[in-house]
């Protein structure tokens, strides 16, 4: 009988670079410093890595196919090495990898490595595939973008609840402009800079009803875990542990844009896999358990609606906990404590080990002006796709043993 | 009884006002001056010859049976590919059977269209065809600034030929077919040519045109008198066209409105578009002349018959020209015709490679709108699958062919992008939830991002989707068109 990951497997050292528009750097570059950040905290040699996972999206901009250019770039003595794809969630993907790889006692210390590197596109959002998206994609895909898909939910939303448009515009301003807020505290964040509701809500617009503050940055960045049993990270001399309480993955299979009955007004798969995640986290009331989340805020609408998906705000009530702060900094949950996708932007593969990088420093107190009082569960979600056919990945992490 | 069914009108919804070019472009020629009456209809970005004869023949189609067509044919003098039958194209876009079906492609000149029905007739005399569709469509290019530009526009018509329950009887034709060049187009060039207008008119127009009049005239022994209507094309605007039939013995009241004021000259499919347009308004018993004009002539006649009350309504000329949109906007008619180039950004260099393996296995979904049904659960899906999308069913290989081109749709979401490549932005598009099921996210056109609303209704269109200027080559699918 399967009893879930819960408190199998621990993290022993994190490292993230520094997000942004990293013309310095290329993938090797950016996956060497969060690298060399992780390993100093875990407190090991290279040669204990015995098997690692490499969370990546877009290789015809980024270093190309396979988990060579983590290997190479590493320099890991042949070690195995995959590389995992899965759009938003490859990142968590590659730490599910080795979690589980842990986990199952086949290895005893794993690295997961997220990277991307997005900003050698020569254009501003996501990279533009036309006819290599897949043939028959391209036959009869409408030129969709990311947000022009992501800002749909507003549409649907809006027509579900009865909501007026400038009310749901408002909340997501508001989303925006608490990231913001938040981004300004973290000096590995790419956008810091505070920014008023009325500031995003007359910025221009990207796509209707979603303006520029209303999107995610585009950015380059790496992060990187190393993870290994409660046993081993205590034999290694680490204290405070921080465990992973539950790994959640939902897919799409066609229902959303195939049947009859979604109304583009929520993530059918965030709705499934934080059940899930709580089910294996032993969460019984997330509303009054978690501590903080870090949630996918590729676009504001994203969030908002993402806050009824984790069933933390009730169905059509996440506008009205939004304008009354519970996700502030300083409100019950707080959401994008460092500054969420919105002051990080989405290196792709990157962000799902950012996030739980952000979990980790808050669960061991080592966030610094962001320092949350006594956190216990933190919960990281990334929603990879269109809200029409995507991946969703839940994962909660928290102090081992408690 | 050989003769016309059904008939159908495709002219697109923007018209660009005349003046529009004048003052734009009156500095350097003043004399278009002359010309600069009314409208002329135009593409949108999205629209082609292909798109507007696809657009025509669906409404010829309109409440008859398609199962019954056995040939198809194209007439036009502006089609989208030199080899790959674009009949074909507009077979698989009409879903119609292929086992069975002749395509055929009339073209190089502008009585193409005129042809392509003498063909259509000898084909159903001969008794080897029960149901030939004929379309003719034109989209032509012009240069900047000059009469062609002025004169012509863009249109579709389309007559479904048949002997039964016919409406419009086939009583005789006389051809002449003579080298008169009075524009052409040589076949690497991409416009027209043409020689001056007064002699045009008065060795073309005026000489050629009754010439086969009186040919046709003799042989079903009738005089000019006992006809009601005259359509024949020229496209030198509505004063010429009006001397001509003069001229010609056309009375004031015989002759058909060329369309000048209000379309422009259609090309190959000008005499269909300005016959139906007698046809709308025509009484049983009523006598129509049908003739073209283009190296040489073909003259028509057709008496209306009683059926014409039972066809099924549809939009027709009169109903495709009343839906329109003023486009005073000259500019975006130059980019929209690829007149002037515009920088369209990194973005737009992505590759558009098509994979015409891909394309065969899935013309009937990519150029037919056809999806799948399932026999157990009865769910309509698109596209059409292994196994069904309904969760509660999951059957495998249930599926039947559904088409979902004519369903109308309601929005269930939309945006418009700015940030998507796009000649006309923002890229408007959705997800359009089917009447009786079905949906999908498409592309919207003909709309104004300000007049979309979530519940609103939508139709099907087959548009251009994209070009592939490295390869030259037309991809289409369909769109959702909201209805105001």
């Amino acid at each position: 009988m399967a009893t879930g990951i819960r408190d199998k497997v621990v993290i022993l050292g994190m490292g993230c670079t520094r997000f942004g528009e990293r013309w310095d750097a290329g993938g090797a570059e950016l996956m060497v410093e969060a690298y060399l950040e992780c390993i100093q905290d875990a407190g090991i040699e290279k040669k204990q890595i015995q098997a690692a996972w490499f969370g990546n999206c877009f290789p015809e901009i980024g270093l190309g196919q396979s988990a060579l250019p983590l290997s190479v770039s590493l320099r890991l003595p042949n070690i195995p090495v995959t590389r995992v794809e899965n759009f938003c969630a490859s990142g968590t993907e590659s730490f599910r990898g080795a979690v589980y790889a842990v986990a199952s006692g086949a290895y005893d210390i794993c690295l997961a490595m997220g990277m991307e590197k997005l900003k050698d596109t020569g254009y501003g959002g996501l990279p533009e595939f036309g006819s290599n998206a897949g043939p028959r994609n391209f036959l009869v895909q409408p030129s969709i973008t990311a947000p022009g898909t992501f800002a749909q939910l507003a549409s649907g939303y809006a027509a579900k609840y009865k909501v007026a448009d400038d009310v749901v515009k408002r909340g997501m301003a508001h989303v925006s402009a608490k990231s913001h807020a938040n981004g300004v505290k973290n000096p590995k964040a790419h956008l810091r800079k505070a920014v008023s509701e009325d500031q995003i809500m007359a910025a221009p617009m990207i796509a209707h009803p979603l303006g520029l503050f209303d999107c995610c940055g585009v950015s380059d960045g790496a992060a990187c875990a190393i993870v290994t049993t409660p046993e081993i990270a205590r034999s290694l001399g680490k204290k405070d542990l921080v465990s992973v309480k539950a790994i959640q993955i939902a897919l799409s299979n066609g229902y959303e844009f195939g049947y009859n009955e979604w109304e583009v007004d929520h993530f059918v798969t965030t709705t499934i896999a934080s059940k899930r995640a709580y089910e294996e986290a032993g969460i019984k009331n997330p509303r009054e358990e978690l501590s903080a989340i870090e949630v996918h805020d590729c676009f504001s609408i994203t969030e908002l609606v993402t806050m009824e998906d984790l069933h933390i705000s009730p169905r059509g009530g996440a506008i009205k906990d939004i304008m009354d702060g519970f996700y502030d900094a300083d409100g019950k949950i707080p959401c994008q404590i460092d500054g969420g996708l919105k002051c990080f932007g989405h290196p792709i593969g990157a962000s799902g080990l950012r996030m739980i990088y952000e979990m980790y420093l808050q669960l061991l107190g080592r966030a610094g002006e962001r320092q949350l009082k006594d956190p216990k569960f933190g919960l990281t979600h990334n929603l990879g796709g269109f809200p029409f056919m995507n991946v969703c990945s839940v994962a909660i992490v928290g102090r081992y043993g408690k | 009884m050989v003769g016309i069914t059904a008939y159908g009108g495709g002219i697109p919804r923007l018209r660009l006002n005349r003046m529009a070019i004048m003052q734009n472009m009156g500095w350097f020629a003043p004399g278009l001056f002359s010309a600069a009456q009314g409208e002329r209809s135009m593409c949108n970005w999205d629209e082609d010859t292909m798109t507007l004869a696809v657009g025509a023949a669906r409404d010829c189609l309109k409440g008859m049976d398609k199962k019954t067509v056995d040939a198809v044919y194209l007439a036009s003098t502006s089609l989208p590919f030199s080899t790959r039958q674009n009949s074909g194209i507009l077979a698989s876009a009409l879903n119609l059977q292929e086992s069975g079906l002749v395509t055929a492609d009339v073209t190089s000149s502008l009585k193409s269209g005129t042809t392509a029905i003498l063909t259509a007739i000898d084909a159903l005399k001969g008794g080897e065809k029960k149901s030939v569709l004929v379309t003719a469509a034109d989209a032509r290019p012009t240069k900047a600034a000059w009469f062609f530009e002025m004169w012509y526009g863009d249109g579709a018509a389309s007559l479904l030929m048949g002997k039964d329950k016919v409406i419009a009887e086939f009583k005789g034709a006389h051809s002449v077919s003579c080298d008169f060049v009075h524009t052409y187009r040589g076949a690497e060039a991409k416009f027209d040519y043409g020689w001056e207008e007064r002699w045009i008119r008065d060795e073309g127009f005026t000489k050629i045109i009754p010439e086969a009049m009186k040919g046709l005239l003799q042989k079903c022994g009738l005089t000019m008198k006992d006809v009601s209507k005259v359509a024949f094309p020229c496209y030198l605007g509505k004063r010429v066209h009006g001397d001509i039939a003069k001229t010609i013995g056309v009375g004031k009241d015989q002759l058909v409105d060329n369309l000048h004021e209000v379309l422009g000259d259609t090309g190959a499919a000008h005499p269909l578009v300005m016959f139906i347009s007698a046809l709308e308004k025509a009484k049983p018993g009523d006598k129509i002349i049908l003739a073209s004009f283009g190296q040489g002539c073909d003259a028509l006649l057709f008496e209306v018959t009683n059926a014409i009350k039972d066809l099924p309504q549809r939009n027709g000329i009169q109903g495709s020209l009343a839906h329109r949109k003023e486009e005073g906007n000259y500019a975006k008619y130059l980019k929209f015709r690829e007149l002037i180039n515009v920088e369209m950004g990194i973005r737009a260099e992505a590759t558009k490679q098509t994979a015409l393996s891909a394309l065969w296995r899935h013309r009937k979904m990519v150029l037919g709108m056809v999806g799948g049904k399932c026999k157990a659960c009865g769910t309509p899906q698109f596209p059409k699958t292994s196994i069904c999308v309904n969760p509660s069913c999951d059957a495998v290989h249930s599926q039947e062919d559904h088409e979902f081109a004519d369903k109308t749709g309601i929005i269930k979401s939309f945006t418009g992008d700015l940030l998507a490549v796009s000649v006309d932005p923002p890229a408007v598009y959705g997800l359009v939830q089917f009447e009786g099921g079905g949906r999908t996210m498409a592309d919207f056109t003909d709309c104004e991002f300000s007049d979309v609303k979530v519940g609103q209704k939508v139709e099907m269109s087959f548009r251009i989707k994209y070009y592939d200027d490295k390869r030259d080559f037309h991809g289409y699918f369909w769109k959702a068109v909201p209805r105001v």
